[in-house]
């Protein structure tokens, strides 16, 4: 089970460490760091070490290394989960999760760690449980705490803890009861040169913000839930409902959570709602080349494309760029050698386009690799795969609650390769 | 108002103005002092100085003050044992009070106070809230059990904690059964064998309703519980299955991952033509992809993973090969895994897609990427015959980038699939020579040479491209060189004519001027094939080589369905069984053959040239084995023969036969033996000679082993004494005719611990023998005398004499063909006469040979299950105990006896000088004369040995 956590930064200082089991010395870390300095790049550090005596699992977030000590056989899986958890339950406390957040309430962290993990097993790990257990540093609070004396742990004991529903607590009350879904897609994409589609697959997430008072029972039905065959659910959907009638029938949690997340992966499902048109040259022995590359949207459903931003990994010879804009501004950086084109929206009167010269390092030879295009974007009011949500019940309680559903389509690993063709 | 604040006092009286804090008045002002203590603590700061004043502040109702003191206890009550004492009347306080959240917490700090004395007040309390009414109360118990057993195992099993454990599995709060699975498991873990999760249909069902109910981390302990259970048969399976399939479908991975487990491992069970069998493959695919578009440290977990799965069941994922092309912002080690599963998927469908994708990987920054994508390309073209062809032409594109790895990553590749489609692609090699000179690495100019060596004939300036590698000769690696002797000899035997020079240079560059053992040796041995009968070297340097398999890399399957059941954990991370890395998983011992030491002989025939004389104190070099395997020329088994010293001194570089003929010619079979062993041991080849003790032992079996045998020696001690093994009626081994008169007649007999050769030498010579001595040549367990042969008084005609002569196991080991040979010269005042004999396997095993019933299981299990052997011993009618009284006596020590359905199981150990273990069983039927004897052993080749020594030993 999970022996010890040390937090480091960038710079390899460990500035928090915690011990579940005995102590730990933190030179255990030194076979981190010389992991670290192996992979150059911070995101390059293998996720599990092995030492002599210890393994070390750990991940990178927000600029910090989580890195856990572990003894004996644990499946990798669950550590790095729970990591990942406890990075997401900082995130939730404090707003971000960095180290400056983390320092500023280190007392909380160990309050919170001491409550997420008892010998190694994971004792709470659900917001809303720990958010009674411990309460969440708000100024408002702190002042009141202080004036008062009160203290910022709870006392009784969570009342979610032990139901057959650890998620929600009991006694929720609210003055205007809400259920808000957002459905997030995000398209995975690599189109190659000729402008055909390598791969593609969505992404997509329901992230639900429930604000209802007391024990609502929710049903919540698609349109279209044949798009829905590979998904994972929060724990709270009672699964034999969506085999049987594919409905997502659930008591919510408290607050802001995912209810479930999808992959829509077959071909003729996934549109790909932008194009690019482009011409990138390197001429052979002279020190120059030629860049040249349109957007335009495609099949997106009458929607408007925006928020569009074209980043390229530029060959190590380029030494700098001189283009013309029509829509948006571009920046190079000739050290990293990204050229960042953020172009807004798209219309498709006028579609935006971005050309002119690249100045190679004099006697360098024609670069080998062609760069490829990322491409991000969003397309508001609109799930790309045609998920439509039908219907929203609730059982159980009397109250008539306020509704939404939002739409959203994003890009996600979204490139156009200018070098091959298939 | 934040937490920084309590980092900011550095002055030095810090812990002086804390310690006054700590002790005031004011509720609040103690709290701020105990929040700057516990900040202190988590930055590694020592602030133990302060456990009186800390502890002083636990007697509070403010719970979050509480919090912090027990927070502070944890940490620090181990440096401060009698002071912890004070604290321990607070606790068991707590633990009785009203709130069930103050109770818990209290039962769960005790458990973490690392501390003898207080563990003994947590008895009591434990008791008691195992029990408690709350369930969230019981749940922290059962996994302070795990806590306390962790402190002191005995103390948990006395109190009776295990049972209430296992009650609590039954338990009506799913949570409470999951900790209690939790605990229980953690437990098992370091008592393998201790049964304490015994699993029957009824407890399943149990766990199986808790999982749906549990929370995420509890389904993670079920379902690895689960997956220890064996379903008696199929439909069991199935429904098994059945109850787990929707766990797929969870947001947290570790959930999946471990329901993949369950599966993969119940699958076996089910038929194939089932539907459901079909239905639950295609419901295994969605997960693992999802499982990839995590967070890349989840990704790289699951890819291990699916690695493991796509070599078990390939079908699951076939058609998902795009999911894993390698995305230009993966992590490195994300992309190199990716690549390895693309090469497992490829095919004749898809090879298209995946070689363009490898060809544009092949042009990326990262240079370890690169490299391995290169090599994949190699890999498809082995992999996929229909593809070698563009395989090839890819790997041609790339050279022409003169991008220096690339190019030497490719010609690499290349020769490897010039093995696999000999005289195909031949046509290539004028472009690969164009790039001889820009191959810095050693692997790329050992495969160039090789290739050069190989085609010789098609290459009209092989000579002089082979010359000018051997200008810097010197400076190679090791594998370089090797390389260049066995291109230029073949080159020589190829065109004779013009390199002649050339191979002379070669010869006394490898034998003269090198300090390396195997170079040499091989050298030696191209010198003598060619100077004795070149026909002969022809046929073995240019024999026709083995063509090498499709999938180089495929993990063996037993090992494969090992790991198969450690999906998701460290073990399928690794692609190593958890026995071989994991520490503290007792009980298991891993052996493997011990290493031959003991070889203090040098050798002497090629050491006696003068140039090379002071070589022998270097260190043994075993070449790296991989790229030469298969090639017939890695004969570099030391000198053939470094025969019986008696006439070693007149050996003469060149003229190397003078001993060797007598020997040669009467181990006519050995040089068999030899070949075959090529590859095989390199520790035995590399220190042909040297004193090289033991450059095979793998680190850190060493230990355990150590230890397991500590016990044994004090378990042994009054068997030893009694034994006396069977011993074979003597027969001639040396017939008067062919030793001028004199008759050698013998057997082997082992008595309390010492081994002896029963001699009779009989003159049937007319003149008077003397000045005997006797030699034996190396063998394959070191078999050597320990004394000079003792013959009073010279040996007149018609007489006989009985002699028993000692003999000891430290002599030099050569593995012998049988494995039981033993080929002796004995000296006279007339000649020397060799002859050879086979020893009963049995003067070998040691009085020690009992193992410890845990280890024997632990050693049987580890055992693959290709080294089992069985053998039938016929016409035995003795019963169980009169064979295991017997067998006793050979020090063949019977470990445990069964009774199964009517018929005797004996189950036995023995031990070798040499240290390897063979374990047996050994099954009697009441009316039938045939027993069934399996053997396992690390070392299957002894099996056929050992069992003709029960044979005899229980025919005798």
């Amino acid at each position: 089970m999970i022996h010890s956590l040390f937090l480091i930064n960038c710079s390899g200082d460990i500035f928090l460490e915690k011990h579940w089991k005995s102590v730990v010395s933190q030179s255990v870390c030194d076979y981190f760091f010389e992991a670290q300095e192996k992979a150059i790049d911070v995101e390059n550090v293998p996720p599990v070490i092995s030492t002599p005596h210890h393994y070390l699992i750990s991940i990178y977030r927000d600029k910090i290394f989580f890195v856990s000590v572990i003894q004996t056989e644990v499946p990798p899986l669950f550590v790095i989960e729970f990591l990942h958890r406890v990075a997401d339950t900082f995130q939730d406390y404090f707003g971000e999760c960095s180290e400056t957040a983390i320092k500023d309430n280190v007392v909380i962290v160990y309050e919170l760690l001491e409550e997420m993990l008892d010998n190694g097993f994971p004792l709470a790990t659900e917001s809303n449980i720990l958010k009674e257990l411990i309460k969440p540093p708000t100024i408002l609070r702190s002042v009141v705490n202080s004036i008062t004396g009160s203290s910022n742990v709870g006392d009784t004991l969570p009342t979610g803890q032990l139901s057959n529903i650890p998620w929600r607590r009991a006694g929720v009350k609210y003055t205007n009861n809400e259920a808000y879904f957002d459905v997030i897609e995000e398209i995975d994409a690599i189109i190659d040169k000729s402008g055909s589609t390598v791969f593609a697959e969505i992404q997509g997430v329901i992230d639900s913000c429930i604000k209802l008072s007391g024990m609502p029972d929710l049903s919540l039905s698609f349109m279209n839930p044949r798009l829905l065959d590979d998904v994972s659910f929060h724990p709270c959907i009672r699964f034999k409902r969506w085999e049987s009638e594919r409905v997502l029938s659930f008591i919510p949690p408290d607050g802001n959570f995912r209810l479930i997340s999808y992959r829509v992966s077959s071909q003729n499902l996934v549109a790909i709602p932008v194009y690019v048109k482009h011409m990138i040259s390197f001429k052979e022995n002279s020190s120059s080349g030629r860049f040249d590359v349109t957007i335009g949207p495609k099949q997106n459903m009458g929607k408007t494309v925006e928020g569009v931003v074209m980043t390229v990994h530029m060959p190590k010879a380029v030494l700098n760029m001189n283009l013309t804009a029509t829509q948006g501004s571009y920046t190079f950086d000739p050290v990293t050698k990204v050229l960042t084109w953020d172009v807004g929206k798209i219309t498709p009167q006028k579609l935006p386009n971005l050309k002119g010269i690249v100045n190679l390092q004099s006697g360098a030879p024609k670069p080998e690799e062609n760069p490829s295009l990322n491409i991000q974007f969003k397309i508001q009011q609109l799930a790309i795969s045609g998920l439509k949500v039908n219907r929203l019940d609730m059982y159980g309680e009397k109250y008539k609650p306020f509704k939404g559903v939002k739409y959203i389509t994003k890009a996600g690993k979204f490139q156009v390769i200018t070098g091959r063709e298939y | 108002m934040t937490d920084s604040k309590y980092f900011t006092t550095t002055k030095k009286g810090e812990i002086f103005e804390l310690k006054a804090e700590l002790n005031s008045d004011k509720k609040e002002k103690k709290k701020e002092a105990v929040k700057k203590v516990i900040a202190s603590m988590t930055v590694g700061k020592d602030v133990s100085a302060l456990f009186p004043d800390v502890v002083n502040c636990m007697q509070t109702d403010n719970l979050e003050l509480k919090k912090l003191v027990y927070l502070y206890l944890m940490n620090y009550a181990k440096s401060q044992p009698d002071m912890a004492i004070m604290a321990v009347n607070t606790f068991v306080k707590d633990c009785e009070d009203p709130n069930p959240l103050i109770r818990a917490l209290a039962v769960r700090t005790m458990g973490c106070i690392r501390v003898d004395k207080i563990t003994e007040y947590l008895c009591e309390p434990l008791r008691k809230c195992l029990k408690d009414e709350d369930p969230y109360v019981r749940k922290t118990a059962a996994v302070c059990v795990a806590k306390l057993h962790d402190i002191n195992a005995q103390l948990v099993e006395d109190q009776g904690f295990l049972d209430t454990l296992k009650d609590l599995i039954s338990d009506s709060n799913p949570m409470v059964v999951a900790n209690a699975v939790a605990a229980l498991s953690e437990i098992s873990e370091s008592h393998p064998s201790s049964n304490l999760l015994d699993l029957n249909p009824q407890s399943i069902n149990k766990l199986l309703t808790a999982l749906n109910e549990c929370t995420e981390w509890g389904q993670i302990f079920i379902l690895d519980c689960l997956a220890n259970y064996m379903p008696k048969d199929d439909r069991e399976a199935q429904s098994i299955c059945e109850r787990v399939t929707p766990r797929l479908s969870h947001a947290n991975s570790a959930v999946v991952l471990s329901a993949v487990k369950v599966l993969m491992k119940f699958m076996e069970m089910l038929s194939k033509d089932l539907d459901y069998y079909g239905t639950l493959l295609k419901k295994l695919a969605p997960p693992l992809v999802t499982l990839l578009s995590a967070e890349p440290e989840l990704q790289y977990v699951a890819l291990r993973n699916i690695n493991l799965i796509v070599q078990k069941r390939p079908e699951i994922l076939k058609h998902e090969m795009k999911v894993f092309f390698v995305k230009y912002n993966d992590p490195i080690y994300v992309k190199l895994e990716k690549l390895d599963i693309m090469i497992r998927l490829a095919s004749q469908a898809n090879i298209a897609q995946v070689l363009a994708e490898l060809k544009e990987y092949a042009t990326e920054v990262d240079v370890d990427f690169v490299r391995k994508a290169v090599r994949a390309i190699g890999r498809c073209a082995i992999k996929v015959e229909q593809s070698a062809e563009r395989c090839v032409s890819t790997l041609l594109d790339l050279i022409q980038t003169k991008v220096n790895y690339v190019v030497q990553e490719a010609i690499v590749v290349i020769k490897d699939i010039f093995r696999k489609y000999p005289n195909k692609y031949e046509s290539v090699i004028a472009t690969l020579c164009e790039n001889l000179d820009s191959l810095d690495e050693p692997e790329a100019r050992a495969a160039m040479i090789w290739i050069v060596g190989e085609y010789a004939e098609r290459i009209d300036n092989a000579d002089e491209l082979l010359e000018s590698f051997l200008e810097g000769f010197h400076d190679e690696s090791t594998q370089v060189q090797l390389q260049l002797l066995t291109a230029i000899v073949k080159l020589f035997l190829k065109k004779p004519t013009e390199t002649q020079e050339l191979v002379q240079q070669v010869l006394s560059l490898a034998t003269q001027d090198s300090d390396n053992p195997d170079l040499r040796d091989r050298g030696y041995i191209y010198w003598r094939l060619l100077s004795t009968d070149p026909v002969a070297a022809k046929e073995v340097v240019l024999a026709e080589k083995p063509l090498i398999s499709e999938e180089t890399d495929l993990i063996e399957p037993t090992l494969l369905d090992e790991l198969i059941c450690y999906i998701g954990t460290l073990a399928s991370v690794y692609h190593k069984p958890p026995s071989a890395f994991v520490e503290g998983s007792r009980g298991v011992v891993h052996k493997s053959l011990p290493p031959r030491t003991g070889s203090s002989e040098s050798a002497e025939s090629p050491e006696a040239a003068p140039s090379a004389g002071q070589a022998a104190e270097q260190p043994a070099v075993i070449p790296a084995q991989g790229d030469l395997l298969g090639d017939l020329l890695n004969l570099d088994l030391g000198p053939p023969v470094s025969g019986p010293p008696l006439a070693a001194s007149s050996v003469q570089m060149g003229a190397v036969d003078l001993l060797g003929g007598g020997l040669d010619s009467l181990m006519g079979d050995e040089s068999e033996g030899l070949r075959s062993d090529v590859g095989g041991s390199p520790a035995m080849g590399g220190g042909g000679g040297f004193a090289a003790p033991g450059p095979a032992v793998p680190a850190g079996v060493g230990a355990p082993l150590g230890s397991g045998l500590g016990d044994l020696f004090d378990l042994t001690g009054g068997v030893g004494t009694l034994s006396g093994s069977y011993v074979a009626p003597k027969s001639v081994w040396l017939p008067a005719m062919k030793a001028k008169g004199l008759e050698i007649s013998g057997t082997f007999s082992r008595q309390v611990g010492s081994i002896s050769m029963d001699l009779v030498l009989t003159n049937k010579a007319l003149q008077v023998m003397s000045d005997f001595a006797i030699q034996f040549n190396r063998n394959s367990f070191g078999l050597a005398p320990a004394a000079p042969l003792q013959v009073h008084a010279p040996l007149a005609p018609n007489q006989s004499v009985e002699i028993s002569l000692p003999l000891n196991t430290v002599g030099s080991v050569m593995k012998m063909d049988p494995l039981n040979n033993l080929q002796v010269a004995v000296k006279n005042n007339i000649d020397v006469f060799y002859f050879s004999t086979l020893y009963p396997l049995h003067i070998l095993f040691v009085e020690d040979g009992k193992m410890e019933r845990q280890m024997f299981l632990a050693t049987w299990k580890d055992i693959p299950n290709e080294n089992e052997a069985q053998f039938q011993l016929k016409d035995c009618s003795l019963s169980a105990d009169a064979v295991s009284s017997k067998l006793q006596g050979s020090n063949i020590f019977t470990i445990a006896k069964r009774n199964v359905e009517g018929q005797d199981m004996l189950y036995q150990s023995l031990k070798l000088t040499n240290g390897i273990w063979v374990l047996a069983e050994l099954r009697i039927q009441p009316s039938n004369p045939t027993l069934t004897l399996s053997l396992k052993c690390r070392a299957p080749e002894v099996s056929q040995h050992v069992f003709q020594a029960y044979d005899t030993i229980l025919k005798n």
